[in-house]
């Protein structure tokens, strides 16, 4: 926490890299599973999009609305998620992309919780769809 | 990379010319204003040389100005001053909803030290209905303070219409000029103004200076006490250098440059709305602030586009929740009637005298595509016009 606080309201080189070069942002062609989560009026939506192979998440992207936090949250988590089986995926949480990133201003931090709510939706949209076929 | 600096409402560069009248006020003139020996005398001369520049820049005597640390110190010495002064007459304050914060949490305070507080709305545009203040006003109103040029969408009050009612009511009338000052007209009698808030870092002088006009006779009481300087209203050794930088930068500004910038601002906003989906947040021409341009862009987020343009040299500001400490909406744009999420999707551009169409080019140029990259990545363009 000392070391976060240290940081100010600056963003990680990382985080900026991620924001400026985001590789896994944009659509998803019939996605297996998507997570929506964060509301416009809060000023951070997520929708996460998952494509799973033998219970593997094979691709993933996101679409996002919000800040440099939400973008690079958004960013990191579909980076952390990519080639995970869905039960490591689920065991992924807001500590890992704040550990992935540096670190986030501290009023940001609800930005890397949101970021592992989405791809849980996500998780939790693809199993009921599997549940039904 | 060069810089573009685009956000000369959070504060300005300081003029070379007034730092080369500055200079001297450090190793050589470094007297206190209040010695009596010839380097104090010194130094208070070139004071009350300044004291008198910035009366006469708003049609006011000498002796009604006394000197502060910024805008922030006026505006809470007018509005806690007036109010500790004249409890007997009265406990209510009538401000508006789109203050500096400066001026809405010193009414904030008041409030819980027992005042009572009127917010006055604003239209779509930002402007004061001054029907609304005459309403508002009751017989235990003593103060009425209303920003002049708003900081955020560059509105310009009618402080002609609204401070003629203060005074037919006999209430005393202050106005945040921070931003207005030097940029449009500002006159202490045709306006009817009581008490005026000034600062220098708007208008290329020093960080750290400040001024506040009052009028004489008006009943306030200091937040300082000490020595007694500026007239018993604000004790502590004077900021000379400061002072002298205030006074420069304010001889240096003319009509000249408010043509230019409003030339520049109106080519801008003229630009900037033909990215598709976009608003203007404020008025349009001579009521607006000379250097404001604010905007709305659908579907985006105000820090994400910051973010971008900073990353090509290009430094703006604001008024989504994101980068506000509080994670509120501008509470200006709100108060305009936008919804929070265009308020979030708001971008300020300000200018100086110094701002070049060049540089205003280049931003025309990145801009579009920032919004558009932002844009595919915002799962809000997909729901199209329903946010």
């Amino acid at each position: 926490m000392a070391d976060i606080k240290s940081k100010g309201n600056t963003y990680s080189k990382k985080a900026l890299d991620y924001f400026k070069n985001p590789k896994y942002a944009g659509d998803m062609k019939n996605p297996d599973a998507v997570g929506k989560v964060g509301n416009p009026v809060c000023g951070d939506v997520m929708h996460i999009f998952l494509k799973v192979t033998k219970n593997k998440i094979e691709d993933v992207k996101f679409k996002t609305f919000g800040c440099v936090a939400a973008i690079s949250s958004s960013e990191a988590l579909c980076r952390l998620a990519k080639g995970k089986t869905l039960e490591q995926a689920e065991k992924l949480t807001n500590k890992d992309i704040l550990d992935h990133l540096g670190w986030l201003p501290p009023v940001k931090m609800h930005c890397s919780v949101l970021g592992a709510e989405g791809l849980h939706e996500a998780i939790r949209n693809y199993r009921e769809k599997h549940k039904k076929a | 990379m060069k810089t573009i600096y685009l956000d000369n409402g959070a504060t300005t560069m300081v003029d070379p010319k007034v730092v080369q009248e500055m200079a001297p006020y450090f190793e050589e003139k470094y007297g206190n204003a209040s010695s009596t020996h010839h380097k104090g005398q010194e130094a208070k001369m070139a004071l009350e040389e300044a004291r008198e520049t910035i009366a006469k820049s708003i049609g006011a005597r000498h002796d009604e100005i006394i000197f502060t640390s910024g805008g922030t110190e006026s505006n809470n010495i007018a509005i806690k001053g007036i109010a500790f002064a004249n409890k007997k007459k009265g406990n209510h304050i009538i401000t508006t909803k789109i203050e500096h914060d400066c001026v809405l949490n010193a009414c904030k305070w008041l409030e819980s030290q027992g005042f009572k507080v009127t917010y006055l709305d604003v239209d779509r545009q930002g402007f004061v209905n001054p029907d609304a203040l005459e309403k508002a006003i009751t017989k235990s109103t003593i103060l009425v303070s209303i920003i002049h040029g708003n900081n955020e969408i560059g509105t310009i009050q009618d402080l002609e219409a609204l401070g003629k009612i203060c005074r037919k009511h006999n209430v005393y009338f202050h106005t945040d000029a921070c931003q207005s000052y030097t940029k449009t007209e500002l006159n202490v009698k045709k306006q009817s103004l009581d008490l005026v808030t000034m600062n220098s870092h708007k208008i290329h002088g020093p960080k750290g200076v400040g001024a506040l006009y009052i009028r004489n006779g008006v009943k306030i009481t200091p937040l300082l006490h000490g020595g007694g300087h500026e007239h018993n209203l604000r004790s502590g050794t004077e900021n000379v250098s400061g002072i002298i930088g205030f006074a420069k930068a304010v001889k240096m500004t003319s009509s000249g440059h408010v043509r230019q910038m409003r030339k520049l601002r109106d080519y801008l906003i003229e630009n900037v709305l033909k990215i598709p989906e976009t608003m203007l947040n404020g008025t349009v021409g001579d009521k607006r602030l000379c250097n404001n341009a604010n905007f709305s862009f659908k579907y985006v987020e105000g820090e994400s586009i910051g973010a971008y343009l900073d990353a090509k040299g290009i430094c703006t500001s604001t008024g989504s929740a994101c980068s506000s400490r509080s994670l509120e909406p501008s509470h200006v744009l709100i108060a305009i009637g936008l919804k929070p999420e265009e308020a979030h999707g708001s971008l300020r551009i300000t200018l100086s005298r110094f701002t070049s169409k060049e540089e205003i080019d280049t931003l025309l140029k990145v801009l579009p595509g920032i919004i558009e990259k932002l844009r595919k990545m915002s799962p809000l363009a997909d729901a199209g016009s329903g946010w």
